[in-house]
């Protein structure tokens, strides 16, 4: 009796739960799931919207064949790799760093606090139009800085090399969220009770051991979560490259590439056929650390 | 002997802590010299840091020569619009995935986590071809419909994080007065996270402010674009208007700041929560 009531119970718990998801599932199905399916289903056309002649035939996997063969997609999908990488290494050493430096109290932590936000809160279109002018090769503050100090001899145009241009990227993405991974991971070192430490210090553990066996151990998934995000968004790069350099000087980033030809040429096959590897690639990315994670992030 | 080595310790870590919040800072700062400099002090080689007198030109040039109020009034529209619709369809969903028990839980979990994780661009052609269709480019309804894509998986996310969080039993104490599911989700648990609704509203609308790619696409009428896209088509092929940039990022950052000041810990309230379970 108890049980048949219990698992009626259930039941109408699960109907519930369906009905209150239903909007947000249309909606997503609708604004999400069909647009890329759609994605699919273009990727796999000759469709050029300035030559509708064509009839837009289907040419099966003949445009992703082709990204294997045009240089400049494989160019800005190492590129791309670079990027990602280097940028999310230094996020990852400098927010880490900060974190366990200001996990303390200590007077203005707030101003702090506020600081770090505001590099997030801004538009990274915004943050990149300022650093450029700051990297201008006559009136820029980069060379001002560096000059006064005595590190370079004489004003140099960043962006018009490629190593210039390349690190003038990193440093302007690291500047805008570096703060926020410390953010993150104080957060994280937050929730570690005191007695932890305190135990380990009665064992005679070091500073390293303290680390490596209190600290890391439970800020572990707050870690994670922050590099997975930080990869994702460091691999989708466009707002960036797009205002202080426009892809030149090696620095095109596969989205970049894949929005000329969508919206320059309007090659709608291709660029779908781009973009879709791009999805794929983000797809893999996640399901790597959701691999790491384990259940963590979806069980409740 | 201890003590002089703690007063040194102590000056280094301000001396790090100013440092890190300095480097932060100065390229603001510097946006906001440029912006108050007369032009001829924009080029001075070497840079002239503080200005000999303070401008207000620039400032005029932002709102005259450029729409921009009405880039912030597009703004403002389109990202509002966004955050309550996501938290209007997003509260329920989060409320059934955080507190109600049904198969297929975490499947709905992860596809939320994954839509959530979509590169813009990888649905770029076909919502721009709808919109195409349906005439709504450069309409304010063009922008929303493609900020759902990520503004509601996020909303959902982060709410879902606040209700888990809520202490358990007290749906039962209620539908054991008899409550409906609907009276208890309505009066009994949206009043309890009323302050987190603020926070995950902040966070989804500062994400749907800053969004360029599908603004830059979807909105080519000068008269429709929206800030992040406005300001950095600033410059034309026969200028390079430093001082209107310059100007234009501090009227959109200024009140960033002071949203950032007033809201801090709601915003990392809701920042913190993000997917980790304690």
């Amino acid at each position: 009796m108890g049980k048949k009531k219990n698992s009626s119970i259930m039941k109408t718990e699960a109907r519930d739960a369906w009905i209150m998801m239903a909007p947000a599932i249309i909606v997503l199905s609708v604004v999400a799931v069909y647009p890329i399916i759609r994605t699919v289903w273009l990727s796999l056309h000759e469709m050029v919207l300035t030559d509708p002649g064509s009839g837009y035939p289907f040419i099966g996997i003949k445009n992703y064949i082709a990204i294997f063969k045009d240089k400049r997609a494989l160019e800005s999908i190492a590129f791309t790799l670079k990027f990602t990488v280097t940028t999310v290494v230094f996020e990852l050493l400098i927010g880490f760093t900060a974190a366990l430096i200001m996990n303390k109290p200590f007077k203005g932590k707030g101003v702090v606090r506020a600081a770090i936000l505001i590099p997030w809160a801004i538009p990274t279109s915004v943050s990149a139009m300022m650093w450029k002018f700051i990297y201008n090769d006559q009136y820029g503050l980069f060379n001002d800085i560096l000059l006064r100090f005595g590190i370079i001899d004489k004003y140099k145009a960043w962006l018009s090399t490629a190593d210039g241009s390349f690190m003038a990227l990193v440093i302007t993405d690291v500047w805008k969220t570096a703060p926020y991974m410390a953010l993150l991971i104080l957060a994280g070192l937050q929730m570690i009770p005191e007695e932890l430490y305190e135990a380990a210090e009665i064992d005679g553990a070091s500073v390293f051991q303290k680390f490596f066996y209190v600290t890391l151990p439970t800020v572990k998934t707050t870690v994670l979560v922050a590099l997975l995000f930080r990869t994702l968004d460091a691999f989708r790069v466009f707002d960036l490259i797009s205002v202080m350099t426009g892809g030149a000087n090696g620095t095109e980033s596969v989205s970049v590439y894949t929005y000329n030809h969508l919206m320059k040429f309007l090659d709608f096959g291709y660029g779908s056929a781009m973009a879709m590897m791009i999805f794929v690639v983000v797809f893999i990315i996640s399901l790597i650390y959701m691999r790491v994670l384990g259940d963590q992030i979806t069980d409740r | 002997m201890q003590k002089k080595k703690s007063i040194w310790k102590e000056v280094l870590f301000y001396l790090f802590v100013c440092v890190f919040v300095g480097i932060i800072v100065l390229p603001f700062f510097w946006q906001f010299l440029t912006s108050v400099k007369p032009l001829s002090e924009i080029s001075a080689i070497p840079a002239k840091w503080i200005p000999s007198s303070v401008h207000g030109q620039f400032y005029v040039n932002v709102f005259e020569k450029h729409p921009f109020a009405k880039y912030l009034l597009n703004s403002l529209i389109v990202a509002t619009t966004t955050t309550v619709l996501s938290i209007l369809i997003g509260a329920s969903a989060a409320y059934a995935l955080a507190r109600l028990r049904f198969k297929g839980k975490k499947i709905m979990l992860m596809a939320i986590l994954s839509i959530s994780m979509f590169p813009t661009i990888a649905t770029l052609s076909p919502i721009y071809l709808l919109l195409k269709q349906l005439k709504l480019l450069n309409k304010y309804a063009g922008l929303v419909i493609p900020y759902i894509t990520f503004a509601l998986p996020l909303a959902i996310w982060l709410l879902t994080n606040f209700f888990s969080q809520l202490p358990k039993g007290f749906e039962e104490a209620a539908s054991i007065d008899g409550c409906s599911r609907a009276r208890i989700f309505f009066q009994i648990m949206l009043p309890l996270i009323k302050p987190a609704i603020f926070s995950v509203g902040l966070i989804v609308f500062i994400n749907a402010w800053n969004e360029y790619i599908y603004a830059l696409t979807f909105m080519t009428d000068d008269m429709m674009r929206t800030v992040p896209v406005g300001i950095a088509l600033f410059p034309s092929n026969y200028e390079l208007p430093w001082g209107d940039m310059a100007a234009a990022s501090v009227v959109v950052t200024v009140p960033l700041i002071i949203l950032v000041l007033i809201f801090q810990r709601k915003i990392i309230a809701g920042l913190t929560t993000g997917g980790v379970k304690e």
